[in-house]
């Protein structure tokens, strides 16, 4: 199942290469060494040739560099607002012909950079950005799509080649889109850390993974650094096995998330265990459900780098491939 | 202020196969920020939480400017201040959040006469954030 995409022709795609997208962006100011020094400290780096002008020297070089990898810093809009995409230019043509065709999503994929010439403080950087090729259609891991290349060139003032960098981005149809009928928006995601990581590596497995402390042996849920009984910080994650009690549970009704189907069932579970858990039930009727009832885990995969956990009513056929 | 330079890496030195000095960058919310704001990249899923988690991320993400950077600061920590890096070829993976540990590992691909190419790759614990290709001069030395 693909979201239905349309076949795209060389003869449409190919006019583009070689086609400029936009104007010229020249840096407002010249290459300065607080702006390289505030950028070597974010980085960590070190190498003293970035600000230390004998080290430059010593190393055989006019004066302190900039670093190569700043090449685009230079020319980065900033907090301006762009004027300078025009809403006809050739890159706006081809986003809106690949958008047409089913192609609406994008992802960068490659960067690479040339460096031709140290830039050095007091050199003024312009970039020019021209489309290079776009790929014929492609199906890859994330779904079906075309690769665009482009390729800005940055100069100085007298117009000679600093470097130069290529950025391949893929503008694709996510595959297994709902019709727009049944769009939804991609429910919230949790909010990840490292004490609760280990629960979401777990539901990726497959595994409901709880918190039992090294010191006094209780369960715990919702992930803590702590144990709340004797407080020790040592802890390892455990796989229940999913089955347990409904303990009780709600009806939400109101208000209504757009991520989430309603009337929604929300059951707070005593796992066989002996913790209690809340998860959703969003494949049950109301009707269906009441205290005491047996239910079992499932998850769901939310894209490929979440997955959540659900319950369903026990026994029961498993609700789905996913 | 001059501490002493790190001496230039020589020619013959460098081995096809030799490994790179591991590089492990631990990243929290301060590094996320501030190297966005160092590449003049005011995108919000790199600086604000809700955008980011708006936008279907978890959190806040690394830009693929600082990315590149710590590429380049991998290489040149390993082969000096005398080198010169050429080229930086990278294939972006998965997007490095606060509370990763970004760790990055390389080896010599290429040696001849101090032009050296590195095959790297940088990983968190979810996979592969960063993989490619650099090409430097050694510069041994020598004025270039």
């Amino acid at each position: 199942m693909t979201t239905e995409t349309t076949p795209l022709t060389r003869e449409q795609l190919d006019p583009f290469a070689g086609k400029s997208c936009g104007p010229d962006r020249q840096s407002r100011d010249p290459i300065a060494q607080s702006d390289i020094r505030s950028w070597v400290e974010a980085l960590g780096d070190t190498n003293p040739i970035y600000v230390d002008e004998a080290s430059a020297k010593a190393t055989g070089r006019s004066s302190i560099i900039a670093p190569p990898a700043m090449l685009q810093v230079w020319s980065m809009a900033g907090l301006l607002k762009k004027p300078a995409s025009p809403p006809h230019g050739a890159r706006q043509e081809l986003i809106a012909l690949l958008a047409e065709a089913g192609f609406t999503s994008v992802v960068a994929t490659n960067c690479e950079q040339e460096y031709i010439r140290e830039a050095v403080p007091g050199d003024i950087i312009t970039a020019s950005e021209v489309i290079e090729s776009v790929s014929d259609q492609k199906d890859t891991a994330l779904g079906r799509g075309h690769f665009v290349t482009t390729l800005i060139t940055f100069t100085d003032s007298d117009g000679a080649i600093i470097g130069n960098q290529r950025w391949r981005l893929f503008r694709f149809a996510p595959p297994n889109r709902k019709p727009a009928a049944e769009a939804r928006p991609p429910r919230p995601r949790p909010a990840m850390n490292r004490d609760n990581a280990f629960f979401f590596e777990g539901t990726l497995a497959q595994e409901l993974r709880i918190q039992r402390c090294d010191g006094c042996g209780t369960l715990r849920h919702p992930p803590s650094p702590a144990c709340g009984t004797c407080q020790s910080f040592d802890w390892t994650a455990e796989a229940m096995s999913g089955r347990g009690t409904i303990h009780s549970f709600v009806v939400n009704h109101h208000p209504q998330v757009p991520a989430f189907n309603y009337p929604l069932v929300v059951a707070l579970v005593d796992l066989e265990e002996g913790v209690r858990f809340v998860a959703e039930m969003p494949d049950a009727e109301p009707d269906d459900v009441s205290i005491g009832l047996p239910v079992e885990v499932r998850f769901r995969q939310q894209g490929d780098d979440l997955a959540l956990p659900y319950f369903v009513l026990a026994p029961s056929q498993p609700a789905g491939e996913r | 202020m001059s501490e002493p330079l790190q001496p230039a890496l020589q020619a013959t030195q460098v081995s096809v196969g030799d490994e790179l000095p591991l590089l492990e960058i631990p990243i929290d919310r301060t590094f996320v920020i501030s190297t966005a704001m160092a590449t003049r990249d005011y995108q919000d899923v790199h600086h604000d939480h809700e955008a980011a988690v708006q936008r279907g991320a978890p959190d806040i993400f690394l830009n693929i400017l600082t990315t590149t950077g710590l590429v380049n600061r991998f290489i040149t920590d390993w082969a000096g201040p005398h080198a010169r890096i050429k080229k930086t070829a990278i294939r972006l993976g998965l997007p490095a959040h606060p509370g990763d540990t970004l760790t990055l590992t390389g080896s010599v691909t290429e040696s001849a006469d101090g032009s050296v190419s590195v095959l790297l790759d940088g990983s968190t614990a979810r996979g592969s954030h960063v993989s490619g290709t650099v090409s430097l001069e050694l510069n041994g030395g020598e004025q270039a």
